[in-house]
């Protein structure tokens, strides 16, 4: 007899592809590209499952029993359903990143829903008016690091400008078999924690050897003086992540097939929580296409760095019979996951050998002088207004620390013509460090890829394939700062966690705005703002890249200009899983204008006169106004009412 | 006294929960929610709910923390004895309670030596270093209670120190202050000096105590950490008493100098 249970064993022995949806296997296991099959209802459900990464057995949590998630692919305008139950003993939730659904449909817990109750089943339904590659994950609690996360891809309704003859979807995440509340935990207690690449002993007598004592001892002086490690790269690392491609590490070799001459489509997704990755693939160049699920006019590059939710498609085109490696290799260089592409399935290529650690420097505190006397900042970079990227009230923020410093004022450029909203920094113990020279970095490859030898993506070169829709200049810009105190391991906007929050940025609807960022870690911060793409201010002029998450790199400004379409309350946030979950979160609330709430409901205006108190005339704070029911209508046609009773 | 001593004791135990609850967020409760449009969708109240445990969960999660920083055998000459150093501690980012125990046990005699435990509130008051204050109360020799005033943190230079400064129910103010010090010579293997200073303001006979510095510890130990949390040590630490002290340990026929082997384990949790 040929029972089930039997047949689910042999199912483990064969190997980790029969476990795994058709999309995330192996040219070995049949998987020979994407079929475009969409649908408009999905059923998904969240629960417990056994998984085996890396040869060893564990638990994940995720979506029908697979890590990653089944694939979800519809076409955009298509109105979807998604039923997601939970068989968890713990509330859940999904998030669809990057997609412009109605707020209420985005899937954050205390944000825009209640989350999902054990038992219960929650009805997501919305369409949108957006193609291409995209994600989701949960939003509770650090599920995200549990398993649960899959991919999006949404194909255009009209003629796709990106051609190919084969596509495949990859999907990079790090896996840990300890609980990711234990790794969090690890981290709060002692920061360093999963770093096995500190400087050591031997490190300084080599250093002393080719730079001099001098140099070395003032060097290891410079940063013990401010406490703080030039390998603070990746809190979380190799030590107990094993990297994943579409679930597969390095051993399983997950492997694609192609034919010679063929082009091929990489969608490529960063579903890590903590692991920002170097893509390339040795002796083959990528073209670039695609960005945060928009298209960009194409570019071809040897390597990029990817921030955690960032998505890229590229289209390689292989012309020798050979193998190729696919390298996603953590930041901090502390591990890697190596696939393959080949003519033929099953074929593995050869890793490469990790390569060498990467040391941060004095820019990466956001106070190198060489760099601003030497004008290798990027002119490019700055957009067609003159913004200034040096900050004139730098003397409020200088650090006890560095008051020994002095700015270079030649370096300042002509103020922006907009008001610029700058909020103090709450000082205390969660702020170790202000940028005393934040510059712009988008000219730069990142972290550890500046001497690779070889093409590398910088933001600078972005371009989006469609001119950007809004060409309004902002009417006002926001800074917000990112700040950090590793040593306690704290992590926050504006000195100021999460669960300290007060009140949400305001953005009005209908507004034009510049949100500044400044990145006072010494770390690279993948940022995501719900519900709306940015324009980020990298020179393009009119086709600037339209992104969901940007990386700010450390001691960066840079700026993204938003036009406040959705109204709603979004989050905004490091996508850095424990950065988040230590505080690293804010929400951005898009309020209705005050001429649809006028049109809508007479006579608010005597009710919101008591509430004044933002300096916008035109607008009133809405967050008085929980009796003005029924809800304000939304732009999104497609937003269901309906939803209402069916969620109780 | 001990009563006395115990019953603050408790009531700082009592403020446990509290100091947990106090960072539980800033509850924000009827009128002034930071944020409320998905009231028009959801019930607001299971709204506020949610928003209040998610905005706690992001940021003031309250942990506890075990480290057994050594826990040792020290042996000179034909003595021995067993040395523990440990804390607890429970709390958010600002707010902790800290609990602290050191003690000595001589295997020769069969008997606790010294044993303390101190009670501390711990407040973040800068970028690096607590405030800390609370009880300190000595089991043995003598079951003296303290107030304690004390600080803890990161020095510039990483140099982990800890001073505090004691007020005993008998009217005597000591001070202690400790510093250690981490060389990696691998990303597993480390060279910790430590030191360790006593002062007393005043003469204590009848702890043999002369004033100003009294005892000094200087000590050399290589740990390997098989895990972060788990890491066997071995190192050498010089005991020296000073000045009124090191009179009344010779007058009392000891040796106010002695050098002590040491086997340890460090461990946290």
């Amino acid at each position: 007899m040929f029972s089930r249970r039997l047949f689910l064993q042999g199912g483990a022995l064969m190997g980790l592809s029969s476990l795994l949806p058709a999309w995330a296997r192996s040219a070995s296991d049949g998987n020979t590209g994407l079929r475009p099959a969409t649908a408009t209802e999905f059923n998904l459900s969240v629960g417990r499952f056994p998984v085996h990464i890396d040869g060893r057995a564990g638990e994940a949590v995720g979506v029908n029993g697979t890590l990653p998630a089944p694939l979800i692919r519809f076409r955009e305008g298509d109105e979807i359903t998604l039923n997601v139950t939970n068989t968890l003993e713990e509330d859940t939730s999904l998030h669809w990143h990057g997609l412009l659904v109605p707020f209420q449909m985005d899937g954050v817990p205390g944000v825009t829903f209640p989350g999902i109750r054990p038992g219960e089943t929650f009805t997501y339904r919305y369409a949108v008016p957006q193609s291409g590659t995209y994600w989701y994950h949960s939003h509770s609690g650090l599920q995200e690091q549990q398993g649960h996360y899959g991919p999006i891809i949404i194909d255009p309704h009209h003629h796709d400008p990106i051609a190919f003859d084969r596509e495949y979807v990859l999907v990079l995440s790090d896996w840990t078999f300890e609980n990711p509340y234990r790794v969090f935990a690890k981290l709060k207690k002692m920061s360093d924690a999963y770093n096995y690449q500190q400087r050591t002993v031997g490190d300084f007598l080599a250093d002393a050897k080719a730079r001099g004592l001098g140099a070395a001892w003032a060097d290891r002086a410079m940063w013990g003086q401010m406490r703080m490690s030039p390998r603070d790269i990746a809190d979380v690392t190799g030590a107990t992540y094993h990297y994943l491609i579409n679930g597969h590490a390095t051993a399983d070799n997950w492997n694609g097939v192609f034919q010679p001459g063929e082009r091929v489509r990489l969608r490529i997704i960063n579903a890590s929580s903590m692991t920002i990755f170097n893509v390339r693939m040795p002796g083959l160049p990528m073209t670039i296409v695609a960005a945060d699920g928009l298209n960009v006019q194409p570019l071809e590059v040897d390597e990029f760095q990817m921030g955690v939710a960032e998505t890229y498609d590229v289209i390689v085109q292989p012309t020798e019979d050979r193998a190729f490696a696919f390298v996603a290799e953590s930041i901090d260089r502390s591990g890697q996951a190596v696939a393959t592409f080949g003519p033929r399935p099953g074929m593995r290529a050869e890793a490469p050998a990790l390569r060498a650690v990467p040391t941060l420097t004095m820019k990466d505190m956001g106070m190198d002088h060489g760099a601003m006397d030497h004008g290798s900042m990027d002119m490019a970079a700055m957009d067609q207004s003159g913004h200034g990227m040096m900050d004139h009230d730098m003397e409020d923020h200088v650090d006890h620390d560095m008051s020994g410093m002095k700015m270079d004022h030649s370096a300042v450029m002509a103020e922006a013509t907009w008001p610029v909203e700058k909020k103090d920094i709450k000082r205390g113990p969660g702020v170790a460090n202000v940028a005393m020279m934040p510059m712009s970095r988008l000219d730069e490859p990142g972290i550890g890829l500046e001497d690779v030898g070889h093409r590398v993506l910088r933001y600078s070169q972005l371009r989006s394939l469609a001119r950007n829709p809004d060409l309004r200049p902002p009417g006002r810009e926001v800074e917000i700062h990112l700040t950090s105190n590793m040593e306690r391991y704290m992590w926050s906007f504006d000195g100021v966690k999460f669960s300290e929050v007060t009140e949400a940025i305001v953005f009005h609807e209908g507004e034009r705005l510049r949100v500044t960022l400044i990145n006072n870690t010494m770390m690279p911060h993948p940022i995501h703002l719900h519900g709306m793409f940015f324009d980020l201010v990298n020179g393009g002029g009119d086709h600037c890249p339209r992104k969901h998450t940007v990386i700010v790199k450390p001691g960066e400004k840079l700026s993204f200009d938003v036009s406040a379409d959705h109204v709603g309350d979004w989050a905004f946030h490091c996508h850095l899983l424990y950065h988040m979950h230590a505080g690293m979160m804010q929400v951005v609330s898009v309020l209705p204008s005050k001429d649809r709430m006028k049109e809508k409901y007479n006579g608010m205006d005597d009710m919101h006169d008591g509430h004044e108190g933002h300096d916008m005339p035109e607008m009133h704070d809405m967050h008085e106004g929980h009796d003005m029911k029924p809800p304000v209508e939304m732009d999104h046609s497609t937003m269901d009412h309906g939803m209402h009773g069916e969620m109780k | 006294m001990r009563k006395f001593c115990f019953t603050a004791l408790a009531s700082i135990s009592l403020c446990l929960p509290a100091l947990a609850q106090a960072h539980s967020g800033h509850g924000t409760s009827g009128g002034d929610r930071p944020w409320s449009q998905a009231d028009a969708w959801f019930d607001p109240a299971e709204m506020d709910a949610v928003r209040q445990h998610m905005q706690a969960h992001h940021g003031a999660t309250p942990l506890a923390m075990f480290m057994l920083n050594r826990g040792e055998v020290q042996f000179a000459d034909d003595k021995e004895s067993g040395v523990w150093d440990a804390d607890f501690w429970y709390g958010g980012d600002l707010n902790k309670v800290w609990l602290k125990t050191e003690g000595e046990y001589d295997f020769d005699a069969g008997k606790v030596e010294g044993a303390e435990v101190q009670l501390l509130w711990s407040r973040a008051v800068s970028r690096y270093f607590d405030l800390q204050t609370g009880l300190r109360y000595d089991f043995e020799p003598d079951g003296i209670a303290h107030a304690v005033l004390g600080f803890q943190g990161l020095a510039p230079y990483w140099f982990e120190v800890d001073g505090a400064a004691y007020l005993s129910e008998e009217g005597d103010l000591t001070a202690d202050f400790e510093a250690e010090y981490e060389l990696r010579l691998t990303q597993r293997l480390f060279l910790q000096p430590r030191i360790e200073a006593a002062f007393s303001a005043a003469d204590i006979p009848e702890r043999n105590l002369g004033s100003g510095l009294t005892n000094l510890q200087a000590g050399l130990r290589l740990r390997y950490e098989i895990r972060r949390e788990f890491a066997p040590y071995v190192g050498v630490e010089q005991h020296s008493a000073l000045g009124g002290t090191a009179d009344r340990m010779e007058a009392a026929g000891g040796d106010p100098d002695q050098t002590w082997f040491v086997v340890g384990i460090r461990s946290w949790y």
